[in-house]
Order: C-alpha cells, then structure tokens, then sequence
C-alpha cells in the first residue's frame, strides 16, 4: 500500500496550502513535517533533497517534489483533476495560473513593509474585482454548468475556491457583484471532502500573522 | 486548415521568448504580432482576446490561450516535449519552474529600482552559481544518454573522465538514485523481444527501425 504523501513546510499557509487543498479535495491522507528552525532548514537542503534548496518540498510515489507547479499539476493529473484531453487541460492551466497570480500577491503582502502592504491590499482588491473575478463570473455564465472546465470537478475550481476564500479575508463582501461566484463557492464547499477541511480540526491551516512571518524571515533569512 | 500559430506580444523577449524557442525547437513556423502602441493593446483587451487582459496571448488551434506556462505546456504537450507520463513531466515541471524562476529575476531587472539593481544582480549571480546551474534538465538527460551508450559498449564513456563523474554525481542525488534502484518504472534496454513486442503493437517498424539507427550511429561513433 502507498505511503501518505509527507509534505515540508513552515506551519502555515504560504505556497503550500494549495497542494493541502488538492489533496484535501482528493480525500488522501497526507502527513506534514513543520519546518521551525533554520537548522532544520539547512538539513534539508544538505540532504539533497531541495532541487533548488527550496520548500515547498512533497515526498510522494518515491519521487521528492519541489516546485509549487510541478507539485500542483503532478497531483491534479494524478487525481484526475485535470481535465479529460489537452484543450480542457490548457483552460484549467489558464484559470489556476491567473488565480494563483492573484493570491501570490496576498501571500506576499504580510511579508512587505507597511506602506507597501497598503498598496498591495487595495491592488488585491481592484485585481479580484476587475481582472480575474468577472472572467470566471462569466465562465460559469456563458455555460451554465456547476464547474469551471468540462462540467467535471478540477483543478480549477479548487483553486478559485481557494483564492475566494483568502479574498473574503480581506474584504468579506468582494463577491458582491458576483452571483454566480457567490453559488460557485456554496457548491463547492459543499462537496463533502472540501466540506471536512473548512472545519476546525483539519489541516487547513490559517492566514499568516506576525509569529508566522518573523518565523518564515528568520528561517529564510531575507 | 489550421493556420500558423499567432504570437502576440511587444517586439522583445520578456515573457514570449521561451514560447518563442519551443515553437522553433518543436520545427513550427509561427507569426508574429507586434503590440507597439498602447492602443494595440487596448484593442486587443477591448475585443475581449485576452482572458485577463495581458499578453502573452497565442492564438493556436482556434483558442487564444494566454498565462505563458499554460501555453508552454500546451505546446509542449502538443509537440511530445513533454515526457511520456505524469511522473517525467513532474520532473521536467520541476526543472523548467526552477529554470523560470530565475529568467523571472532576470527579466524584471530593467524594470527595477537603480538603488535595487546591484542588489539584484548580486542575488541572480549567487542563485545561478550556487542553485540553478548546478542542476539543470540538460544534466540529467546527458546522464540518461550515458546510461545508454554504456548499454551499448561500457568502454565508451572510460576516456571521458569529466563525463563519468558528471554520471556519478548525477546518479547519486537521492531522487536520481532511487530512480535507478531496481524495482523503479525505469525501463529496461529495448531488446529483440520487446522489438517483436513493439512490432505486434504497432503498424510500422519503428521501433525495429530505432534500435537498428542507434546501432548504427554507435558504430559509427566508434570507428571515428
């Protein structure tokens, strides 16, 4: 029987948390080993387990992953997230790409200097309300169906699920405007495995604060 | 018919340039279209051609797909550069993400501050010395190569020293290493029984073909 997939990460969201929300949605078990110091850090990378001496780092089906993406794509293909043929494959590359375009910069934004942060919120904001929320509004709109890509459950509608949500966090009535994505996030986060890990107790884990980020400076040295 | 693919973008490298390169690597002739005024971009948004109002956008196959890595992936994909299953394009995800990483450091130096710039460059020279060129596709595909030439004759690589140790060092990085324990997918050399295998498969001789044109090429590697 496979070993559960073992991801390394800090203890908190980062780049890591959309691999936890994919296998999460794929209800696979997977065990976690939280990076707390620099010194553990430094033994990963000297174990040569780091291809570029980065984390994220996913040990599963006796391969060590690194690289958001590759990890990403190998679990959507591998759950069958990713669409049925090439043509609905590039859509669900499309959509995550410009969603995750969209929450690298909230993953950023805690780690920048006040004055910035400000300005990185309120491009967050105009961003999810004119760029990349109406194209998905109106996705849903021109086909009708419960699912971004095909009327199957991908990648894709995870992600913007995921993305909503960190959204919401910073302005709880982004969708306002957006009925169809407001019906979108209710359906998805009713699917009983997304279901089970927005409730207390999984291992979602929640938006970064101040420990997170000297945590996160500090091991990273930057 | 299907027309060529069409490029959209500024007449410069930046984000297009490793589509560029596919294209051309994978042997398909493409056109170009030069954005050069900012009404050519409006344009292009206002006709609703780019999903999030950005370039690059490639019109290919009756779609207009845009974000550069879902279209490196299509072309790639399309083109078999892609590995032949979803662990080797795992593999390749990882190197060419890496590789992009740091072409994004380099391609948003002339857009950064002056005061950051040396900063910057500083940070490229020591992740390119010390993370990404250590390590890249080319060197693993060589060392795949070497495994193969070895099959044919083991005396080959012996007069290459820098080669053997290129193999060595490659083949003990612990994901490599685990890959050439017995018991991995890796597969075995083609042999005259897979050949007849192939040949019940397949309708053509290709593979019959193949392994006749490797030996071939060895051998004549061999008598230079």
């Amino acid at each position: 029987m496979a070993a559960k997939p073992k991801l390394y990460y800090f203890h908190g969201r980062g780049r890591m948390e959309s691999v936890r929300w994919l296998l999460a949605a794929a209800g696979v078990e997977f065990e976690e080993e939280f990076l707390e110091t620099r010194e553990q850090y430094e033994k990963l990378q000297k174990e040569g387990r780091l291809l570029f001496g980065q984390v994220p780092l996913v040990e599963v089906d006796g391969m060590m992953l690194t690289q958001t993406r590759a990890i990403l794509s190998y679990l959507a293909a591998k759950f069958n997230f990713y669409g049925k043929d090439l043509k609905e494959r590039v859509r669900i590359d499309m959509y995550v790409d410009g969603t995750l375009d969209l929450m690298a910069m909230i993953m950023l934004a805690p780690f920048q200097r006040p004055e910035e942060k400000q300005e990185t919120l309120a491009s967050i904001l105009q961003k999810a309300k004119t760029r990349y929320f109406p194209v998905f509004e109106k996705i849903l709109k021109e086909h009708g169906e419960d699912f971004l890509v095909g009327n199957k459950f991908s990648w894709a509608d995870i992600q913007l699920l995921e993305a909503i949500l960190m959204v919401e966090e910073l302005s709880a009535s982004v969708l306002s405007d957006f009925p169809l994505l407001k019906a979108f996030k209710t359906r998805i986060s009713n699917i009983p495995t997304i279901k089970k890990f927005l409730q207390p107790g999984s291992q979602r884990k929640p938006p970064p604060d101040a420990h997170y980020v000297d945590l996160v400076s500090n091991i990273l040295q930057f | 018919m299907a027309g060529k693919p069409k490029l959209y973008y500024f007449n410069a490298r930046g984000r297009m340039e490793p589509i560029w390169w596919l294209l051309a690597a994978a042997g398909v002739e493409f056109e170009e279209k030069f954005l050069e005024s900012a009404e050519d971009l409006e344009k292009l948004r206002n006709d609703g051609y780019l999903m999030f109002q950005q370039v690059p956008m490639v019109e290919i196959d009756g779609l207009k797909l845009v974000q550069t890595r879902a279209i490196l992936n299509y072309i790639a994909s399309k083109y078999d550069l892609y590995g032949k299953d979803i662990k080797e394009r795992a593999l390749i995800d990882m190197y060419t993400e890496g590789m992009a990483d740091l072409y994004e450091m380099i391609l948003l130096l002339p857009s950064c501050r002056p005061e950051e710039k040396d900063a910057k460059i500083a940070l490229i020279q020591e992740k390119t010395k010390n993370h990404y060129f250590p390590l890249s596709r080319a060197d693993i595909q060589l060392v795949e190569l070497l495994y193969y030439v070895e099959e044919v004759d083991s005396s080959l690589i012996s007069s290459f020293p820098l080669l053997k140790a290129l193999k060595t060092r490659i083949s003990n990085l612990p994901m490599v290493k685990k890959f050439l324990k017995p018991g991995s997918p890796r597969k075995p050399p083609t042999n005259a029984k897979s050949i007849e295998e192939g040949r019940k498969i397949s309708s053509f001789n290709k593979a019959a073909m193949e392994a006749k044109n490797m030996q071939g090429q060895y051998s004549k590697a061999l008598q230079q």
